[in-house]
């Protein structure tokens, strides 16, 4: 029976089809087993959420120590050996295990809600995704606490991150807990396309799509590109240099040092738009849900996304200008650098003619989005004039360029982030959150941060390296640096009022219903929170916002099996209904599979027989995640 | 003369001594001007923007909180098409701002950037090592050469070409106060020049975390009018002056029987360590231990009893040296004009 498109009324259910029968098929095992075969997007996607979230507490909690240590000069509170690992415990922590985790944990939980559609296209990868990327964060974790963290910068440029010069298992388990993680984001970047390109709700072509997904399908595709190439760089070239002695990067050795920065960085830029894009598109969201109207230039907006992506591939030269390459390759990385600023500013003024035309409802939400602005473009105007090269060479690797990044980072990724949480907060629990709560946190999380992170730039100026652990009292730094740690502390504060109102609200909340903002699209025509097949009956549409649409313009989907786990495929640009899809169902293998890999991985750091011993175990959880069955989705 | 010399150090101690927003020579000053250019710029962009964004918050309709929600809100297609045009107004002078801000970038690096401009230009090669600077100062007359550690003068108004490397992993050489930083990087050779125009000392330290002792790795430029600087340059031609008095002598002999002969090169005597700093001039300069602490003879004392204590992980050995022998050393060393 092929799929029929049928109308519904507003905020109703979409259809009939008896929701007993569904919740039976789509139910998850009880106990442990069943809580390690979890296959539900929206469970995975809080797990993402979650832990990535404990990561950054950790990474925070590093900060603080290491602002304790440079508020005074001559400070003898950490030595030089922990005041190392601490910095570069924290940029790993919050570059691999908070921010792009955090990122692809929201894409998971809402992509398949707004696009209208039951799971992610392959469930069981994505399970094994957060297995992978779980295990990455407890073997890096592990070392640290067992007084095995790595100590040469998030970065480990060689050859200070060699044989010679780290020796120790530190810089091992950095390697190797990047091809953790970034497996981790690979198989969320396989989904995620899968997922948007086939099983968008019927008529929701490519330009009816909301942009958090645009967001997505682009950071996803950047993924793509550029996970791989730090693979090679900390994996293929590094670890392989220090455990087995091949010559990539070794200058000893013949290898060439640069050669990885130029790879890495290939990585490392792209990494920012990663993190940076799907938070563009958390703001679009926001924005659409409390200004009562689509984002203005919602077709400049996605193609100033698309341009982004690209170009973020070509400017990761001006991290390495300092490094002495020929001037023309300079000018060119210029050049591209400030073409970022030109797609970024066009997404703003969309932004701003959004806020001007449309009726602003200033919700906490709300105020991150301004927050955002009023530090993002700061730190934009910062990354201009980094893109400059003799300005760059005066401002490399002081704390102006660690004010700009944080600027750009926090500003970017966090405050849309902290937005997107008070936004989706009713989605994820049913309940409302605390709304004055939620603007105390973001006027203290805003002044603090301002006022950590601003001086940073003055005391950059005046000559402050990054990476120091302690400043003589001559060179005049201490009460730009005081200032910044108090600013720290009151990030603390922020971040304690933020995690109490969410502790609270989730408890004895207002209760939301499905909708509480009016907002137009689809995560918003099923109940909060979700349930496990998200709709009863798969909706479908016909404009860029179907609950703002007329009755006559929204439907459902009949025809859906009840008794098995079903999709629906539609076409890549226009969304025309395709097939029925099974997906599988929950089990326990990608995390089998996850472990045995995981066991091998953490042993190749130890001896090169461990990538032996992961193959084994791995393809021991393969053949068991394939292996032919005749379960419920197999029957006619 | 003491309220003069008091005066001066005030003097110098009130002046920011590292930093690029006071610069003294010419690189410097081009790349402060430039900053200062896009500061302005970028400011005032900036408040637009900004006064744009929030702009809307004053204009929201009274009292929308007690308002129930309403629908979405559509506004007219002439005000849709209104904003149109302005955004691309704005993105068109964007592009054209950002077009601006690379030609004068670029004509910038240009001028401050790569070899000096002037061939009469002093050459000097810095070999950075975990965690000190090795200064050498090249000259096709190999009796004219001078070495040094941690610490280089140079001549007022003229370039100085720098031609820095390194011998274990990667440095970056930045004196802020006379040209942005440049990477010093095991198996290459990176030039640039720096100029100072006013005499002064001015701090630099090194700007690519090179392990443990990053902090502690700085070097003093001393800028000095050029007769000044010829003086300070033939001082430094000398080998060390057989010591003369027997406590010296004594010290000289402690140097030499103790581990200390097989890191560092006393010029003049049978020291030639290529391990450590050249100390044929060790007195002369202003710091130890590449600017970690200023030189006078109870740091000196001290660091020689403990340096794993005052800079930990470095790799200058803990020689135990017997208390009867301290004192004649540190005599010797302090010799060493």
């Amino acid at each position: 029976m092929n799929p029929v498109l049928e109308t519904a009324e507003r905020n109703e259910p979409f259809g009939n089809l008896e929701p007993e029968a569904i919740d039976k098929t789509w139910r998850d095992e009880r106990g442990l087993k069943g809580w390690l075969s979890v296959t539900t997007h929206q469970a995975i996607g809080k797990r993402y959420i979650v832990t990535a979230f404990m990561f950054l507490l950790l990474g925070g909690l590093e900060a603080l120590l290491m602002r304790l240590q440079l508020s005074s000069p001559e400070n003898t509170f950490l030595g030089p050996g922990r005041y190392n690992q601490l910095f570069t415990v924290h940029g790993t922590t919050m570059m691999f295990l908070f921010a792009v985790p955090v990122m692809e944990g929201m894409g998971v939980y809402f992509v398949p809600l707004m696009l209208g559609t039951r799971n992610v296209a392959f469930p069981r990868l994505n399970a094994f995704g957060y297995w992978m990327y779980l295990a990455g964060g407890l073997l890096f974790y592990g070392a640290a606490l067992t007084n095995t963290a790595p100590d040469a910068g998030w970065f480990a440029y060689p050859p200070l991150s060699g044989p010679q010069y780290s020796p120790g298992k530190g810089v091992d388990v950095w390697a190797q807990m990047i091809t953790f993680t970034e497996i981790s984001a690979l198989c969320v970047a396989v989904e995620l396309i899968a997922t948007i390109l086939r099983m968008r709700a019927p008529g929701m072509s490519l330009n009816r799509m909301p942009l958090f997904c645009w967001g997505m399908l682009v950071q996803s595709f950047m993924v793509l590109f550029a996970m791989p190439a730090v693979m090679v760089a900390s994996t293929v070239m590094l670890l392989n240099d220090r455990t087995i002695g091949t010559h990539f990067v070794n200058p000893a050795e013949g290898g060439d040092p640069l050669l990885y920065q130029h790879i890495f960085w290939f990585f490392g830029h792209p990494e920012v738009y990663i993190i940076f894009i799907p938070a563009l598109g958390m703001v679009s969201a926001i924005m659409e849900g409390s200004t009562r109207r689509g984002v203005f230039g919602y077709p400049a907006v996605v193609l100033s996304l698309v341009a982004n992506a690209f170009v973020a591939f070509g400017l990761w030269v001006h991290h390495m200008f300092a490094t002495g390459l020929p001037q023309i390759g300079e000018a060119y990385f210029t050049a591209a650098s400030m073409m970022i600023a030109i797609t970024s500013g066009v997404i703003i003024f969309c932004w701003i003619a959004t806020l001007w035309t449309g009726r602003i409802h200033l919700t906490a939400a709300l105020h991150f989005v301004f927050g955002f602005i009023v530090i993002f473009v700061l730190g934009g105007m910062t990354g201009v004039m980094l893109a400059s090269v003799p300005l760059n060479l005066q401002a490399h690797d002081s704390y102006f360029v660690v004010g700009h990044f944080h600027y750009v980072l926090i500003g970017g990724a966090l405050f849309p982030l902290f937005g997107a949480f008070h936004y989706w907060f009713p989605k994820f629990t049913g309940r409302m959150i605390d709304e004055r709560l939620g603007k105390i946190a973001f006027w203290i999380l805003f002044f603090g941060f301002n006022l950590t992170f601003f001086p940073m730039h003055i005391v950059g100026l005046n000559g402050m390296t990054r990476r120091i652990y302690t400043y003589p009292e001559i060179v005049g730094w201490q009460n730009m640096n005081l200032l910044a740690t108090a600013g720290a502390f009151t990030i603390l504060l922020g971040g304690i009022v933020f995690i109490a109102n969410v502790l609270t609200s989730r408890k004895s909340g207002a209760p939301a219903g499905n909708d509480p903002w009016e907002a137009g699209t689809l995560e918003w025509a099923t109940s909060s929170p979700p349930a496990n097949y998200n709709f009863v009956h798969l909706p479908f549409i016909n404009s860029r916002y179907p609950l703002w649409a007329g009755k006559a313009d929204r439907g459902f989907v009949t025809g859906m099996r009840s008794d098995r786990r079903e999709v629906l495929v539609t076409s890549v640009l226009d969304a025309e209904p395709h097939h029925r899809y099974v997906l599988p169902g929950s089990t326990i293998w990608p995390f089998v599979t996850a472990a045995g890999l995981s066991v091998g991985l953490v042993g190749s750091i130890f001896a090169f027989s461990g990538y032996f011993v992961a193959s084994a175990l791995g393809m021991i959880g393969v053949i068991g995640w394939f292996w032919p069955r005749e379960p419920l989705e197999m029957k006619p | 003369m003491k309220r003069v010399l008091l005066l001066s150090s005030l003097a110098v101690a009130g002046r920011a001594q590292q930093t690029a927003m006071d610069p003294a020579g010419a690189p410097a000053r081009s790349i402060a001007h430039l900053g200062l250019f896009f500061l302005a710029l970028l400011t005032a962009i900036y408040i637009v923007v900004i006064t744009f964004a929030l702009l809307p918050l004053m204009r929201r309709h009274r009292g929308i909180d007690q308002e129930p929600l309403e629908g979405n809100h559509r506004p007219s297609d002439a005000t849709e098409t209104r904003m149109a045009k302005r955004i691309g107004l704005a993105t068109v002078a964007t592009i054209l701002i950002l077009f601006g801000l690379i030609t004068v970038s670029v004509s910038t690096s240009k001028a401050t950037s790569g070899s000096p401009p002037r061939p009469d230009s002093l050459v000097v090669e810095i070999t950075a090592t975990q965690w000190w600077w090795s200064v050498r100062y090249a000259n096709n007359d190999a009796s004219r050469i001078v070495m040094a550690a941690n610490e280089m003068h140079i001549p007022v108004g003229r370039p100085v070409m720098i031609r820095g490397t390194s011998t274990d992993v990667i440095h970056s050489f930045w004196v802020p106060n006379l040209q942005g930083k440049r990477d010093l990087i095991p198996s290459r050779t990176n030039i640039d020049w720096i100029q100072a125009d006013r005499p002064g000392r001015y701090r630099g330290q090194c700007a690519e975390f090179c392990g443990l002792q990053h902090a502690h790795m700085a070097l003093w430029v001393v800028a000095e009018p050029p007769d000044r600087f010829e003086e300070w340059y033939s001082r430094q031609l000398q080998p060390a002056a057989d010591p003369a008095d027997p406590v010296r002598q004594r010290g000289q002999q402690v140097f030499m029987d103790y581990a200390c002969v097989l890191c560092h090169t006393i010029q003049g005597t049978q020291a030639a360590g290529q391990v450590g700093p050249d100390l044929t001039h060790l007195a002369s300069r202003l710091t130890i231990a590449a600017g970690t602490l200023p030189n006078n003879k109870g740091n000196l004392a001290g660091w020689i009893t403990d340096p794993q204590s005052i800079k930990p992980g470095n790799h200058m050995a803990t020689v135990p040296i017997r208390p009867e022998d301290m004192q004649p050393l540190l005599e010797y060393l302090e010799s060493l004009q």
